[in-house]
């Protein structure tokens, strides 16, 4: 069984396996986030503090979540890039990343659409708002760097070694910013309601949550299919799959 | 062939860089120059009470010793990197960690020590009293190095890379947020007539961990760039 | 939780704009990010059959 799960690190048997797996991630998305958007929407009932404002959380929670689990699976993947010096480990680190932004910027937005209503201004210096906007400028930086170094190598050993700083840094971001909100601002302002929850708003938060995780699954799947074949052009399998593009 | 001893090599690898940074002073002063204009503008862009001045003091010089010492960092390893000192260094039979924390000791020395002496001469612009000039100093004195390691790791990283500059920058910034929030943080606390010692104690933590995880990782980024 | 009616749906208790706001954000980027993700591999696509077009190989290769 372990040997027959290391052909997956092959390139090409990789870029098969993807194929046939993103439909059926997309389709679980969009299903899950079907009966999210129809429990968040229509099931779930008015907040008696914040009337129908707090909806957006069916949005801003699963994206945070989100951004930040895809972060730490990136860095994961670099890791095992450079334990194993398997590229294909590099390539769906990188293939994760623009999708773990997308999440971050998601969260941020909704979370500043969140605020405005709830706190009287479009950004709230909490402490998660915080540092979500500090993971974006990680996200950044991995792409950036990233893109920046010609020789792909180097690039992305270079771009996962800054992940994997990233985060063993994040932790400690997060409870400096944490330790300067409540300093600042007190623990009465944070964009987390969780105590108060009812039970439909927690269910609709972790079906969109789930929908959220497909999704990201099969868009980073067919991103690092579109890298494998960048990367590996050169190869005659490549050729074989070029009439089928 | 002799074998030299740690101690030796350290010293000259500090020796080295500092003699190369006296040389080219004009490294060294930009930096400090640098700092203290930044610093002083901030009154002339906020006004002259002293109120305002003094609430501000500890984020504006925080904020200006941080973007100080990235001016400084993309030179850290990018002149023995063009000559070939670098590779020399790194196939040494000293550990490439010890040589980082030689050069990054050497950096500290002529970038970040400047900051942390006339730190007290800025502070009294904004009419910071006594305790607080004194916690501003002690706390540069911790948070500098930390600057210094943590970006060595980005100087590393960004080697040859063209825009080296901002993008160091970009890496090592959000990197720098938890010394920029405890270390304006004690400032803040002394003049809100509290202790510092808990903010100067976890700005002492981070040093502890800038310098045993920091040069690890920039010797690491050393050896991908060098690939 | 019923709706009075689409207009109380739509207007979400007089937050609409935030919530429709971050709503319709949230699609828009999902729908981009795929959009992103087609255009970069048709783009793909061309260059590689124009590479192979450029070295001859643009015929089916032999079935291994």
């Amino acid at each position: 069984m372990r040997l027959k799960v290391w052909r997956y690190a092959s390139p090409p048997a990789f870029y098969r396996l993807a194929g046939k797996l993103v439909p059926w991630f997309l389709a679980l998305a969009a299903m899950l986030a079907a009966a999210g958007l129809y429990i968040g929407l229509f099931v779930a009932p008015t907040d008696f503090q914040q009337g129908e404002s707090y909806r957006i959380i069916f949005i801003h929670v699963p994206a945070a979540w989100m951004s930040m689990f895809i972060y730490v699976v990136m860095a994961f993947w670099c890791a095992m890039g450079l334990v194993f010096n398997t590229r294909l480990s590099f390539m769906m680190a990188l293939a994760l990343a623009p999708t773990g932004a997308m999440f971050t910027f998601i969260a941020l937005w909704s979370g500043a659409l969140w605020g405005k209503p709830t706190w009287g201004t479009w950004w709230v210096w909490d402490a998660r708002l915080t540092s979500e906007l500090i993971l974006l400028f990680l996200y950044i930086g991995f792409l950036s760097l990233h893109a920046a170094i010609d020789d792909a190598r180097r690039a992305d050993r270079a771009a996962a070694l800054l992940a994997l700083v990233g985060v063993i840094n994040v932790p400690i971001i997060y409870f400096s910013v944490q330790w300067w909100s409540t300093l600042h601002q007190g623990a009465s302002v944070s964009l987390a309601r969780a105590p108060t929850m009812a039970a439909t708003m927690l269910v609709g938060m972790l079906i969109m949550s789930l929908a959220a995780w497909m999704y990201a699954i099969g868009a980073s799947l067919m991103r690092v299919r579109t890298i494998i074949l960048e990367r590996e052009s050169n190869a005659d399998w490549v050729r074989e799959q070029e009439a089928a593009l | 062939m002799t074998s030299l001893g740690l101690t030796p090599v350290f010293a000259a690898v500090v020796r080295r860089d500092l003699t190369l940074a006296l040389r080219r002073r004009s490294d060294v002063l930009t930096t400090f120059f640098f700092f203290i204009i930044v610093v002083s503008l901030f009154p002339l862009g906020v006004g002259p009470q002293s109120n305002t001045l003094r609430i501000i003091a500890p984020g504006v010089m925080w904020v200006a010793a941080l973007l100080a010492s990235m001016l400084a960092l993309v030179r850290l390893f990018a002149s023995d990197f063009d000559d070939g000192t670098l590779e020399q260094l790194a196939l040494s039979p000293q550990p490439l960690v010890l040589l980082v924390v030689a050069k990054v000791l050497a950096h500290w020395l002529v970038t970040g020590l400047p900051l942390v002496l006339v730190a007290p001469l800025l502070g009294l612009q904004f009419d910071l009293p006594a305790p607080a000039l004194e916690v501003m100093t002690l706390a540069l004195l911790l948070g500098t190095p930390c600057l210094s390691l943590i970006g060595a790791i980005g100087a590393a990283l960004t080697l040859g890379v063209r825009g080296a500059g901002g993008l160091l920058a970009l890496l090592v910034l959000p990197l720098y947020v938890p010394v920029l929030i405890f270390g304006a943080g004690a400032v803040s606390a002394t003049l809100g007539g509290m202790s510092a010692n808990g903010h100067l104690s976890v700005l002492g933590a981070c040093l502890l961990i800038a310098v045993v995880l920091g040069p690890w990782a920039a010797a690491a980024a050393v050896r991908i760039a060098l690939e | 939780m019923s709706w009075g009616s689409p207009q109380a749906f739509f207007a979400m208790g007089g937050y609409a704009l935030y919530v429709w706001g971050s709503y319709a954000v949230a699609a828009a980027c999902i729908l981009v990010e795929l959009w992103l993700l087609r255009r970069r591999r048709r783009t793909l696509a061309r260059a590689l059959s124009r590479r192979n077009e450029d070295r001859g190989l643009d015929h089916a290769p032999r079935q291994t």
